[in-house]
């Protein structure tokens, strides 16, 4: 079981901002992801891309600004359940909470904050009949162990970073691989792409564009699958497995039957005063709330996670006194040992 | 000046509705607004043609902006795409809009 004093669920922008205020609390924070990685949508969707609302930042990238969220509460030694998806909580007689993801690990805490944006993140699935029927028996719509592919044949669909980076990657394990795409551009990374062509011209990868995969043949295992090549036939193309690669869409998922007021596919907090939901002891900040006026920006979830992190202090520590305190006043002592202050004043005297 | 659209939601239900022209909007953004899709379910990457949640298919003749390599190749990865098929986030709102018609293609 994992503990800590603060469990946040989502490791975006807002969830990681979230460990930097409650570690000035001397809090300390996990964060649960369904992503394999931390920064949410600004590393999932859009890393390459500017943002220009960032107090302070005239613009910066979506991708570093992660980072320099990562670097700016790393002495707070945040830890985190990346590539699980939170399923079940569990409230508990002394008022905390556990929580266990999909892949059954537990987490115990006082306080949950939900910073889950859209939701979580799940493989966009093509509308081809019968692709329910061989999910896990040949179809898989994420890589999770390449080892799988081990000298089969694999076809992989999608255009984008994810269908061209696996492609490149396994062709050095499996026996065959066929990408397949609608266009004959794609929109991955241009390195990706000119390394595709030279696995293409080297005999190495199968190409076949513009295409379409229409069916999935087998019995009990994917056997082949039907594609579809602009003015020709249709074709069967054996393969061993099938791997579609268009991207994950955000569904609220298991969160929506926690019991928390849901509005608009996002949970009713409390505006006024912190952030909390209908459940006390569970906040929910960022693009996954709502509340009167409510804006789904990166800097509005910055504040509500700075609110919600003074009221989770006082539910944790009901009788201690505190003063919020200035950081260049206090300076940052981090969890680690570390401590970021102001330099002192150099007195020197005028004769 | 504000602009008629005439949009058909997931539901096949037809919205007539009146769309600013002169406050920057985009389709996508008329559809928020007036709340004819469901929060979460559009515009989930923002406008940026990064998501294809946006799609529609446009139902009228009228003269669209070109659609861009973006909009094109995320179109190319998305779901029940047609020959009309088109991103709302690509598609500013201008006056010579008026009387466009539209559909929304179903969330995937």
């Amino acid at each position: 079981m994992i503990t800590t004093d603060i469990l946040i669920i989502g490791a975006g922008p807002t969830g990681l901002f979230t460990v930097f205020e409650a570690g000035l609390l001397k809090l300390r924070c996990h964060l649960i992801d369904a992503l394999p990685q931390a920064g949410g949508q600004c590393s999932e969707i859009y890393p390459k891309k500017p943002i220009y609302d960032i107090p302070a930042y005239p613009e910066i990238l979506a991708g570093d600004l992660t980072d320099k969220l990562l670097e700016q509460i790393k002495q707070f030694e945040p830890s985190f359940t990346l590539g699980e998806r939170a399923e079940t909580i569990d409230k508990q007689e002394d008022g905390s909470f556990i929580i266990t993801t999909n892949k059954g690990t537990k987490h115990k805490a006082p306080v949950v904050a939900i910073a889950g944006g859209l939701g979580s993140f799940e493989p966009r699935k093509p509308p081809i009949p019968n692709i329910a029927n061989f999910e896990d028996k040949g179809v898989e719509y994420m890589i999770r162990e390449p080892e799988l592919y081990r000298n089969k044949n694999v076809v992989i669909a999608g255009g984008g970073d994810s269908a061209l980076d696996w492609s490149i990657f396994l062709t050095d394990i499996a026996k065959s691989v066929t990408l397949v795409h609608r266009r004959n551009e794609f929109r991955g990374a241009l390195d990706s792409v000119d390394k595709v062509q030279e696995l293409k011209d080297a005999g190495k990868l199968t190409l076949i564009t513009p295409a379409e995969i229409k069916g999935i043949k087998g019995e009990n295992h994917v056997t082949g699958v039907v594609i579809s090549k602009k003015d020709e036939e249709e074709f069967v193309l054996e393969t061993d497995h099938f791997i579609p690669l268009f991207g994950l869409s955000p569904k609220l998922g298991p969160i929506a039957n926690w019991g928390l007021e849901i509005e608009k596919n996002a949970i009713k907090v409390n505006n006024a005063l912190d952030y909390q939901t209908n459940i006390p002891g569970i906040y929910a900040i960022g693009d996954v709330n709502t509340y009167p006026g409510k804006l789904k920006l990166i800097l509005c979830g910055f504040h509500e996670a700075t609110l919600m992190c003074q009221s989770a202090f006082k539910r944790i520590f009901p009788d201690k006194k505190y003063v919020m305190k200035y950081t260049t006043v206090g300076g940052v002592d981090g969890f680690d040992g570390t401590r970021k202050e102001a330099p002192k004043a150099v007195v020197k005297k005028i004769n | 000046m504000d602009i008629n659209i005439k949009i058909t939601d997931r539901e096949g239900k037809l919205h007539e509705i009146l769309a600013p022209t002169d406050m920057a909007m985009n389709l996508m953004e008329v559809i928020r607004s007036y709340e004819i899709a469901p929060e979460g379910t559009i515009g989930i990457c923002g406008g940026m043609a990064m998501c294809a949640s946006c799609q529609c298919y446009v139902k009228s003749n009228h003269e669209l902006p070109e659609m861009s390599v973006d909009e094109d190749l995320m179109l190319a990865e998305a779901f029940h795409v047609e020959d009309n098929s088109r991103l709302g986030c690509q598609i500013q709102i201008t006056p010579e809009m008026d009387g466009l018609e539209v559909e929304l293609a179903p969330e995937s």
